[in-house]
């Protein structure tokens, strides 16, 4: 592991003398001027390369060690290949860099010197010379150049096209799906060179060539593919083997370069027809040759008619057919049997591509595709295969009139609920479902509806999935679910705990006393709290926004406050909030939002007890209340019962500091007929009645043991709103404006109880003053309390023609031009 | 395709600094993306550098927390492997994925699949559509061999001072970036180049 060492090492090569440095370079030189190229050579381009690395910025060598370098990538002996390339990708390319390679046969460049010329590429131009260097490598393959120089061709290629699609050229495209072709469907059948080391009794019959076989031993009576094994390989099973690996990129990306190319191939076609002698010489060398009559493409036989990129994509089709077929094999090895997974995985997104492509291959390929899926759906260790099947049902399923209701079942129900502890799975799935998010919304009812289940990915491992959430949440929101998914929201820490405890209640037998006894365990096991876990575990939303006993649920829940995924999920709780009420706001009716207040007050003291978590949700409902209430102030009319309740018990001044001084705020400002006209005069009293008692109790005496002084800003947005309340009904001015004369009197002794701070009392006290005056000429404070719909949102700055600072700014150039 | 193999500290390590990390080898695939970016000038080879060792720095930090809070969650306590005992680190291995959203760092979005061994991470930055499945074992036979050859559950210096053998580990199990399937067969023979390399 990383040791005291190493880091020396590191600090050393950072901070070494300029001096010593090139000292270390002329020694290099002489060594690398000698004959033979020893261990100490080696061991300075080691030290070299550790040196180049370790600096953040890049370090110019002198021209005859760069030169020396240069000339030992093409080296005999592969490490100093390594070493040069790895030593030369430090540094600076030499200007002419790419031509001192160009006049070489590409082919010829090793894989080491390759890597350092794609990655000192400077321009777009430079790679894509090389990238017809490569092709033009593939075409002259008459020519015999050892084959397996061909292999690192491919990944070149496909690493440049990752990039830059504009290298390629229609005839490229041609080029390369017929060498593709080629090695996928016409490898040798028959085993490598090296297949006759038998045993002692080997006579000459051993010489004879050996048939490749299948993973679970059996002779193989197709095609050779990526799963076939035998002792050695020649170099167009290789090949077979690279191409295989490079195909998906590859269709995936011709795709992009065929688009408004199609009419070049209709016209390959037109021509081939024409002329069928062309297509027998000069493409079909392989179908001609081919010894193998493969039994899944029986159905293909005039397949050599094809244009190239049409042929290529039939025997795409047949290879993964192949692989699909060659999967069901019980492999002897356990990394074969996660190959096959791998192999499924792929042949189903290459289908996937092939049918996007041709959709005449749909009904060809769904035969296969739900003989698959019926294999492997009951058994969620094929989870990760099922993704991309449950892909090729959502794009392909409702042109081939295909029952997609038992893939949901699984990708919805099962998958979520059972393996959300699988990092990977969650990983993919959620990707699934951000791409498809439009087609799901469309298509799959389900899908808003699983977000109890959804939201268990999210429980168990928070940090990892919160990006994708952020991005799908807004899509779970409707005005269907909203409600449910709020209360989920707020009780994601108790479903983290809960899935823990579920993972342990299943690792842990019963009777195992394991450490310390924990009582939520035994609570998870317990029958009569049943209904409220299997509640939280619910895989569906619609069996009732929330439950009865939360609390109950809370107390049960409640050493695990301090586990660590707990507290993470919590963490990201906030975020999702936000979120959630950005969105709701753009679905729900007034009524909708109406519930969701009172919601947020009921569920103010209903949450599991997290240190900071009540905070930030208290925080998080405060400043939405305000949204929502500036956007419908009416909403404040509607739920004036709850939030007087809720302003009206002075213990929440002390728990909910945040939230209270928001609903007084919003009660003082939106209570009035100029925002609904349902407001009376009866209402503005009692609820300045009830505002009033809690100001009087919380200034007349110290707080409850234990609890702090109030927030200076509960005290002074009671006092405004009750002014604000008072200069809407005159009648109520004489209350205030007594109360703050005896505020004034009280606090003239310099302390009080209910105040720690001596400034913030003098501000508390100012405020009321200033309060107090307004007070005093009721139409102006009516004016300046409540102000008019046009005062609080003016118009007329936003005319650029009166615009005041505009103004001003033409008059001081005037006045300072000349 | 797979972006970059990245090896890094990922727990708070005695030799470091607490919040500190080192990224021990780092090898990306493939021509700079910023030669293809849009952007309003080139920027020169220096420039190029500095932003690539930026953004493998982003990953890496990235991977540093997530382990560190998968790990937290997890809750079981780091168990020491021995040298010798690379195939016990290597199943007591944690892993994930993670996912980098378009322009943080690349200007793609990336999956960043990493393995927790110890105190080092091993990371592969692949490309969102990559067969995740592949990628997973072939970042473990990568993890496996850069444990055995470069001796790293041991207190030496070879992953700084050896690292030509990853290099050579990479240009065959993941030749330019490219994900190969390899059955046990092929990958019998390829462990066979690479073992002669590593004896040199």
């Amino acid at each position: 592991m990383y040791s005291h060492g190493s880091e020396s090492l590191i600090k050393q090569a950072r901070e070494i003398q300029d001096s010593e440095l090139q000292k270390f370079y002329s020694r290099l030189v002489k060594l690398l001027q000698g004959k033979e190229l020893g261990y100490e050579t080696v061991d300075s381009l080691q030290r070299l390369h550790l040196i180049l690395s370790a600096n953040k910025y890049i370090r110019t060598l002198p021209p005859e060690l760069q030169r020396r370098l240069q000339s030992l990538l093409s080296s005999p002996a592969e490490q100093f290949q390594v070493l040069s390339s790895a030593v030369l990708r430090e540094t600076l390319p030499p200007a002419a860099h790419s031509g001192n390679y160009s006049q070489e046969n590409i082919v010829q460049l090793n894989s080491h010197a390759a890597a350092l010329l794609l990655s000192q590429a400077g321009s777009r131009a430079d790679v894509s010379s090389l990238c017809s260097q490569l092709l033009r490598g593939l075409e002259s393959r008459q020519s015999e150049g050892p084959t397996n120089s061909l292999t690192h061709t491919l990944p070149i290629l496909n690493t440049i096209l990752t990039h830059n699609l504009e290298c390629l050229t229609e005839d490229h495209v041609t080029l390369l799906s017929k060498k593709l072709v080629d090695w996928l469907r016409y490898a040798s059948i028959l085993q490598g060179g090296g297949a006759s080391s038998g045993g002692f009794f080997t006579g000459p019959r051993s010489r004879q060539p050996v048939p490749i076989a299948e993973l679970d031993g059996t002779v193989s009576g197709d095609f050779f593919t990526v799963l076939c094994v035998g002792q050695s390989f020649t170099e167009d099973q290789w090949m077979n083997v690279f191409s295989f690996s490079a195909l998906r990129h590859w269709l995936l990306t011709y795709h992009s370069v065929s688009n408004g190319n199609g009419t070049a191939d209709t016209a390959h076609r037109l021509q081939l027809s024409l002329s069928h002698s062309h297509s027998f010489s000069n493409d079909d060398r392989s179908e001609v040759d081919g010894s193998v009559v493969s039994m899944v493409s029986v159905t293909s036989s005039s397949s050599r008619l094809l244009p190239p990129k049409e042929r290529l994509r039939e025997k795409s089709f047949q290879y993964c057919q192949r692989l699909i077929e060659q999967s069901d094999r019980k492999a002897h090895k356990k990394s074969d049997a996660d190959l096959q997974k791998a192999c499924l995985v792929e042949a189903v997104c290459i289908l996937d591509c092939v049918c996007e492509e041709d959709a005449s291959l749909v009904f060809r390929a769904f035969p296969c595709i739900k003989a698959l899926f019926g294999r492997l759906s009951s058994d969620l260790s094929f989870a990760r295969v099922l993704l991309p099947i449950a892909q090729f049902y959502l794009n392909h399923g409702e042109m081939a009139a295909v029952d997609c209701g038992s893939v949901w079942a699984l990708v919805f129900a099962r998958f979520p609920a059972e393996l959300f502890n699988d990092p990977f799975l969650a990983h993919e799935l959620l990707r699934f479902l951000r791409l498809n998010l439009e087609s799901l919304q469309h298509r799959v009812p389900q899908y808003t509806h699983s977000f109890p289940n959804l939201l268990k990915f999210l429980a168990w491992d928070s940090p990892a999935v919160v990006d994708d959430f952020v991005d799908l949440l807004p899509s779970l929101v409707t005005a269907g679910t909203a409600v449910e998914l709020l209360h989920t929201l707020l009780d994601l820490p108790c479903l983290s705990a809960t899935l823990v405890l579920q993972v342990r209640s299943t690792c842990l037998p019963i009777s195992e006393q394991s450490g310390r006894g924990l009582l939520s365990l035994d609570a998870f096991r317990s029958a009569s709290f049943r209904g409220l876990f299997l509640f939280l575990l619910r895989g569906e939303a619609g069996s009732g926004d929330t439950i009865d006993r939360l609390s109950t649920l809370h107390e049960l829940l409640v050493e695990t406050a301090d586990w660590p995924r707990v507290v993470q999920c919590a963490q990201t709780v906030p975020v999702l909030l936000h979120i959630f009420f950005n969105t709701v706001i753009t679905v729900a009716d007034e009524k909708l939002l109406a519930h969701l207040i009172l919601v947020m007050l009921e569920r103010s003291s209903l949450l599991l007890n997290i240190p900071k978590y009540n905070k930030e949700i208290h925080r998080v409902f405060s400043s939405h209340l305000l949204r929502l209430c500036k956007l419908h102030p009416s909403l404040v009319m509607d739920q004036s019962h709850e939030l007087l309740e809720f302003s009206g018990a002075t213990a929440n001044v002390y728990s909910k500091e945040e939230l209270y001084t928001h609903v007084v705020w919003v009660l003082g400002e939106y209570l009035s007929v100029s925002c609904d006209s349902r407001c009376s005069v009866t209402l503005i009293t009692s609820c300045f009645e009830a505002l009033e008692a809690v100001l009087f109790e919380i200034t007349s005496s110290a707080p409850p043991p234990g609890t702090d002084c109030p927030a200076p800003r509960v005290v002074t947005t009671l006092m405004s709103a009750l002014a604000k309340l008072a200069s809407r009904s005159h009648d109520l001015i004489p209350r205030v404006s007594l109360f703050l004369s005896k505020l004034r009197t009280v606090t003239r002794g310099g302390s009080v109880a209910w105040c720690s701070d001596e400034e913030d009392l003098v501000a508390i006290v100012t405020r009321g003053e200033e309060l107090w005056s307004l007070l005093k000429a009721p139409g102006v404070a009516q004016s300046v309390l409540t102000p008019p719909a046009h005062v609080t949102t003016p118009q007329w700055h936003r005319d650029t023609n009166v615009a005041l600072p505009l103004r001003l700014r033409t008059l001081t150039n005037l006045t300072h031009s000349h | 395709m797979v972006r970059c193999f990245l090896i890094h500290t990922v727990c708070p390590v005695s030799a470091l600094g607490a919040g500190e990390s080192r990224a021990l080898y780092c090898r990306v695939f493939g021509p700079d993306e910023s030669l293809f970016t849009d952007q309003e000038r080139e920027f020169s080879p220096e420039e190029r550098r500095v932003l690539q060792r930026e953004q493998t720095a982003v990953v890496a930090r990235q991977v540093r927390s997530a382990a560190s809070l998968s790990r937290g969650a997890a809750g079981r306590l780091l168990m020491e492997a021995l040298p010798g005992e690379e195939a016990l680190a290597l199943q007591e291995a944690d892993s994930g994925v993670l996912r980098l959203r378009a322009g943080d760092p690349f200007p793609e979005e990336m999956s960043a699949l990493w393995l927790g061994v110890q105190s080092l991470g091993f990371t592969l930055v692949c490309e969102p559509h990559e067969n995740l499945l592949l990628a997973e074992g072939t970042l473990r036979t990568l993890t496996r061999h850069c444990l055995e050859h470069l001796h790293l559950l041991g207190p030496g210096s070879e992953i700084l001072l050896r690292s030509d053998r990853i290099d050579a580990l990479l240009s065959r199990l993941l030749p330019h970036g490219q994900l190969l399937f390899l059955n046990h067969r092929f990958a019998h023979s390829l462990e066979k180049e690479v073992a002669a390399y590593m004896t040199k």
